[in-house]
């Protein structure tokens, strides 16, 4: 009996809420830990990445103003999603890393609940990281925090588990987007599938067109077009190697861009070091 | 119309015991340069010479971040933090006592009048250091695990010199970080004077370390492998330099650099607090000020009243000897930023804009200025893109609150703004919409030890004072 062809899935870049092939034509092969070919994903040139930050910063105009309230809501609907596809993500991760079914499980349970952990911070952050001052004359005058604009992400590429990359991808996305800040996210050169399968999560989850974007592809070419760029205001560069930290870094000075990296994967500094303190004085008196 | 005359009232500079040599103060100890070099301090009033201060070459630079090192490691690092807010406390009580003495220094060598250095400088200093001197022991309260960087090198403008020396030194001891910090080169005075303070208060030596010099001396600094943080305030241009300058290391900036603040009036507004208002923004300190409100946004159909009754209040300034107690706007702090004041000016004029200036008297000698403001001003002259750090504003118009906002923010910088109006909703909108760290509404140029200052985008990375200032200083701990 013969048995069924497969039907093997496209992998595009996620631009604008819309899944799109890169312009320049161009993609790159992804193999399995045994060496088989897994899939030939997209690989984003610099009009992409352009694209990518134009969409950025026309959702940041919307989700920025979002509340709180809402913005955890819809984080929340992608752990809800992300639970509902559990299975599609188990079996993913064992076919790309080869890991037990027992590691996979455990990842994506992870990076569900992850989710859920910074859902819940949205409407707390003014709480913890901002402030009311106390003024030494007849003011009030308060501090708080607001999102910074158009973030963007390398994601931290040393692996939790034997697979890891879902983990460490939630870990740096949902703290820029609980923010209220858009993201431009560059997934891991060798494992970018993983990726991509979590923009159909994003794509179902009631995020707006724009405030997550996704590419594909060398990480080489995209550091340098990424410090240059003018309308990223900051980059997680967690997952890039000490040359391209500082080649970053370098780059990024002319529009002095927030540059950071983190370890931990559930962390308030992960949130409140891509927002801007903004303090208001405002007189007491009749 | 005519004006009050006002009788004389100079203050005196008797209380000031001036060196006429100042050496550069390492591990608690006023040593000569290793450089073997001096240069000179001018009184930019009179443009004659104040004192000379040693040179710091890249040896010195060596010798003071070393003393800061050690004195980390063996003496400031094993203090309780309780006995560390101490010699904050202390600090702030020395530097209220020698009040008076401060300000006629600060006066002498930055120009600004002595109502200023005596009301606003010398006493926010003093705020700065009780405020972080409670801190020290609360630290648990704003990180886990609080840790200090280190050693910190802090690279302080000419524009509030004390001032600026206490928002870098007060946050950075109260955190258990060691000092090298490096005065601007045309107002080095005070900081020598806070060296004897440092010395009163029986701050362990070397803890904090004040090394005098130019550009290449903090740039030298900046990249000496033994500092762990930078804190500077000044251009941006120098800002991304040193942001540069230190990608290859693990060293950590904040970063408190120009402004080109909107200081935007409603037809609702007040008018005559809302003109006392734009002359403190602007007028301030000779308008030495990154976060001065240097465009003046108005809404349209109230553009010819006000800008009639600013000019009226404008020329009510006295401009001239800064010494005298009754002095609105002092002198220009030097030479080279009265040429660059001029060459902005010149562009305003070149490209269109109107420019009125008030006819008062101003001295013949040293560094002067007359209170300018210019008209039909568009967003692309210079004079509304580019920091002139002096006495000149500009003047916009507009007609709805959208078209405010997007003027506002149509700039690299985002230090402060400002916002006139006598409708609470008004206010809080126009305030979530600025991109701006600072927002006075119906005030402006106001500053308070607790309050957090910083900009976004291109106006700096990083908060001072407040809660949020600490973090600039702390890491925290495993």
């Amino acid at each position: 009996m013969m048995s069924r062809i497969e039907v093997m899935k496209t992998y595009k870049l996620f631009i604008n809420g819309a899944f799109v092939r890169s312009e320049s034509g161009r993609s790159y092969e992804i193999k399995n830990s045994k060496g088989k070919f897994l899939a030939n994903p997209a690989q984003a040139s610099r009009k992409d990445l352009r694209d990518a930050v134009s969409a950025a910063k026309t959702a940041f105009i919307g989700w920025s103003e979002a509340t709180a309230y809402n913005r955890g809501q819809i984080l929340y609907r992608i752990a809800e999603m992300l639970e509902g596809r559990r299975d599609q993500f188990v079996s993913e991760i064992i076919a790309q890393s080869g890991v037990t079914q027992k590691i996979a499980d455990s990842e994506v349970s992870q990076a569900i609940d992850l989710w859920v952990w910074y859902a819940g911070w949205s409407d707390k952050l003014s709480s913890v990281g901002g402030n009311q001052n106390p003024i030494a004359a007849q003011f009030y005058n308060f501090t708080t925090p607001e999102p910074l604009g158009a973030i963007a992400i390398f994601p931290n590429q040393k692996a939790k588990s034997a697979s890891g990359t879902l983990l460490n991808i939630v870990a740096s996305l949902a703290p820029v987007i609980c923010a209220g800040n858009t993201a431009i996210l560059i997934a891991p050169q060798s494992a970018p599938l993983t990726a991509m399968s979590l923009a159909e999560v994003l794509a179902t989850s009631d995020l707006p067109a724009g405030v997550a974007n996704i590419l594909t592809g060398k990480s080489e070419e995209l550091v340098s077009w990424v410090g240059s760029h003018m309308e990223i205001d900051g980059v997680d560069c967690s997952g890039l190697s000490n040359s391209d930290q500082v080649a970053i870094k370098v780059s990024g000075a002319e529009n002095l861009k927030r540059i950071h990296k983190f370890a931990d994967d559930k962390s308030t500094e992960r949130i409140l070091k891509f927002m801007e303190q903004k303090t208001v004085w405002q007189p007491i008196g009749i | 119309m005519s004006k009050f005359e006002y009788a004389n009232a100079p203050e005196s500079s008797a209380i000031l015991n001036l060196q006429s040599r100042y050496q550069l103060f390492i591990n608690g100890k006023f040593v000569a340069p290793k450089s073997g070099k001096y240069f000179k301090s001018i009184n930019p009033a009179t443009a004659k010479e104040l004192a000379e201060f040693a040179y710091a070459n890249n040896s010195d630079i060596d010798l003071a971040v070393k003393s800061a090192r050690t004195a980390l490691t063996k003496v400031w690092s094993k203090l309780p933090a309780a006995e560390r807010g101490k010699y904050l406390f202390r600090i702030a009580r020395i530097l209220q006592e020698r009040a008076r003495e401060f300000a006629v220094a600060e006066t002498l060598d930055n120009g600004k009048p002595i109502r200023e250095s005596r009301d606003t400088d010398i006493p926010l200093a003093a705020q700065h250091f009780f405020y972080h001197g409670g801190w020290a022991d609360k630290l648990d309260f704003v990180v886990k695990n609080p840790k200090p960087y280190g050693v910190v090198a802090q690279i302080i403008p000419w524009n509030f010199p004390l001032l600026m020396l206490a928002w870098k030194i007060a946050p950075a001891l109260a955190t258990g970080n060691t000092v090298v910090l490096k005065p601007a080169e045309t107002t080095p005075l005070t900081a020598m004077l806070f060296a004897q303070v440092c010395q009163q208060a029986g701050l362990p030596d070397g803890v904090v370390n004040i090394i005098t010099g130019d550009g290449a001396t903090g740039a030298n600094l900046v990249k000496h492998p033994g500092v762990n943080k930078i804190a500077f305030t000044g251009s941006t241009e120098v800002g991304k330099a040193i942001a540069r300058s230190i990608a290859d290391s693990d060293k950590v900036a904040t970063l408190e650099l120009g402004g080109k603040a909107a200081n935007i009036v409603f037809n609702d507004a007040a008018i005559d607090e809302t003109v006392e208002g734009i002359v403190n923004g602007i007028f301030f300190n000779q308008g030495h000020v990154c976060c001065a409100g240097s465009r003046l946004l108005v809404q349209e159909d109230i553009a010819n009243e006000l800008v009639l009754k600013l000019q009226r209040r404008v020329s009510l300034i006295r401009v001239g000897d800064p010494m005298d107690k009754n002095t609105d706007m002092g002198a220009i702090n030097s030479a080279a930023q009265l040429q660059k004041i001029n060459e902005l000016v010149e562009s305003g004029n070149k490209e269109g804009a109107q420019m009125w200036q008030s006819d008062c008297k101003l001295p013949t000698n040293g560094y002067w200025f007359a209170p300018t403001i210019f008209t039909g001003v568009s967003q692309s002259h210079r004079i509304a893109r580019e920091e002139i750090f002096g006495p000149v504003l500009s003047v916009l118009t507009f007609r709805t609150p959208q078209e405010a906002i997007e003027k506002a923010n149509n700039t690299q910088y985002g230090l402060s703004a400002g916002v006139w109006s006598d409708k609470g909703s008004k206010i809080m909108w126009t305030a979530k919409h600025l991109k701006a760290g600072v927002i006075w509404a119906n005030t402006f140029n106001k500053f308070d030890a607790a309050s957090p200052f910083g900009g976004y985008k291109e106006s700096g990375w990083g908060r001072e004072g407040g809660k949020h200032g600490l973090l600039a200083y702390l890491k925290a701990g495993k």
